[in-house]
């Protein structure tokens, strides 16, 4: 991954899969993965907002794991799964957690919420039944300003119900 | 918004060192980003050359060795894998629950253990944690391979001695015996730590004297570091009576810590808390016996 040539700026070619559909794109290195899905995919559902990692509104998962896409290279998701909000329905039907969402009035003004669904949604991957103060553990880097939480914690513990019982 | 760099994928420890070696001052590891990618996005510092570390597979390996419980943590292994490693929970259960709560799971995802020690901010907790293990840091540079003990690798604020070309190929932490227990207690108003203690407590076979102890604070000078004073008072005490040296020695680590102004609060602040925390930490430890 050399630059190409000595004036012009750096470029790499990455392949990776975003909400399960390929692409092979040419990247400059310093690019983050937000401004590609945003700027390049017109996938806006990911927000910046703190630029620092410590907000959450900018979460999507890389092979499943939630990472800040404001500041992880565009580079870093060669080879790999990019989930982001938009990946997450099955056609018109809603993920559980989206539903659960809607549901329990778990969101206000909704900019936090996809990196909010986003990371409940690793959760209950790794930690299908969890406690509330498992949930409150992995979520408490993801921050929101309108629902002061509670109506959060409610929504991930009936989402996880809902899957629980779909899948026996 | 990142300036233009160029990011080069070494295969080997060796070529990575040549190429910091090469371009100097231009170039810079790249391991987790999550320290670097800020203070370059905020223009603090420029690098033309990222070289990226984890494209050394060896630099991703965590091993343990039973025999002589040595566990050895590869520079690029992530704060999350640490947390969730199996061996470590059960061998080294510290490590596990203070990662648990490094930062948040984003930041633990991809942030390493190599690129937390390298980049010493002070508002960090696995090395203040690590000194009281006694770690040891491997570093191979152009000019060969050494060690340094954990508690000569900070040199200060954002300052190691790790040489600009030398890579942090893995920290070495050793077991601890069956009467040893571990504890570490942070807190904090912002989103890094204001203040970690740590404490590794050791008890004579009957389980009534101390026998040993370490313990070293974090977060409110330049560097994390161990308090040898405050650590002599408690040596031999008797666990049954530690209150009054405990007393002492928390008074000692305050007085000894080199607690600076900053955002997190004032040095006459954070003074006090060292002693509360400090009294805390040692009695969690001792707790953990029952």
């Amino acid at each position: 991954m050399e630059a190409q040539g000595a004036s012009a700026r750096p470029v790499v070619e990455i392949s990776l899969t975003v909400n399960g559909r390929p692409h092979t794109l040419a990247v400059e290195p310093r690019e983050t993965l937000l401004d590609l899905l945003r700027m390049r995919l017109g996938l806006t559902g990911a927000k910046l907002s703190c630029d620092v990692q410590v907000c959450g509104a900018c979460t999507v998962l890389v092979d499943g794991l939630p990472v800040s896409a404001c500041t992880y290279l565009a580079y870093e998701a060669r080879g790999r799964q990019v989930l982001t909000i938009e990946g997450l329905a099955d056609g018109e039907g809603l993920h559980p957690l989206q539903q659960a969402f809607i549901d329990h009035a778990a969101f206000q003004c909704g900019y936090c919420t996809p990196g909010m669904i986003l990371a409940a949604k690793a959760l209950l991957d790794e930690i299908p039944r969890p406690t509330t103060d498992e949930i409150k553990h992995y979520l408490r880097g993801n921050i929101c300003r309108c629902t002061g939480y509670k109506k959060i914690l409610e929504a991930v513990l009936a989402a996880a119900e809902t899957m629980a019982s779909r899948h026996g | 918004m990142l300036r233009p760099f160029e990011i080069h994928q070494p295969e080997s420890v060796e070529a990575a060192s040549a190429l910091v070696g090469r371009y100097g001052d231009d170039a810079a590891f790249y391991a987790g980003g999550t320290e670097l990618l800020l203070v370059m996005k905020e223009g603090l510092v420029r690098y033309r050359h990222l070289v990226d570390l984890k494209t050394i597979p060896a630099l991703g390996a965590l091993d343990y060795d039973a025999a002589s419980g040595l566990l050895r943590i590869g520079g690029t292994v992530t704060h999350r894998a640490l947390e969730r490693h199996p061996t470590v929970r059960e061998r080294f259960p510290i490590v596990a629950e203070v990662e648990r709560l490094v930062a948040n799971v984003r930041v633990r995802n991809v942030g390493t253990i190599g690129g937390n020690l390298c980049f010493a901010e002070p508002h960090a907790d696995p090395g203040t944690l690590f000194l009281t293990f006694d770690a040891e840091v491997e570093l191979v540079g152009t000019r060969g391979a050494r060690t340094v003990p954990i508690g000569a690798f900070f040199t200060g604020a954002y300052e190691t001695a790790r040489q600009p070309d030398e890579v942090l190929t893995a920290v070495r932490l050793r077991e601890g015996g069956p009467q040893t227990r571990w504890a570490y207690m942070k807190f904090g108003i912002h989103e890094r730590p204001t203040l970690g203690v740590a404490v590794a407590l050791t008890l004579d076979a009957e389980r009534r004297g101390i026998e040993d102890v370490r313990i070293a604070v974090g977060c409110v000078g330049p560097v994390p570091a161990r308090v040898p004073a405050a650590e002599a008072l408690l040596r031999g005490a008797p666990l049954a009576e530690a209150d009054g040296p405990l007393e002492r020695a928390a008074q000692v680590a305050a007085e000894g810590a080199d607690a600076v102004d900053d955002l997190h609060g004032s040095a006459e602040y954070k003074v006090e808390m060292v002693k509360v925390f400090m009294r805390r930490a040692f009695r969690a430890a001792a707790a953990r016996f029952q």
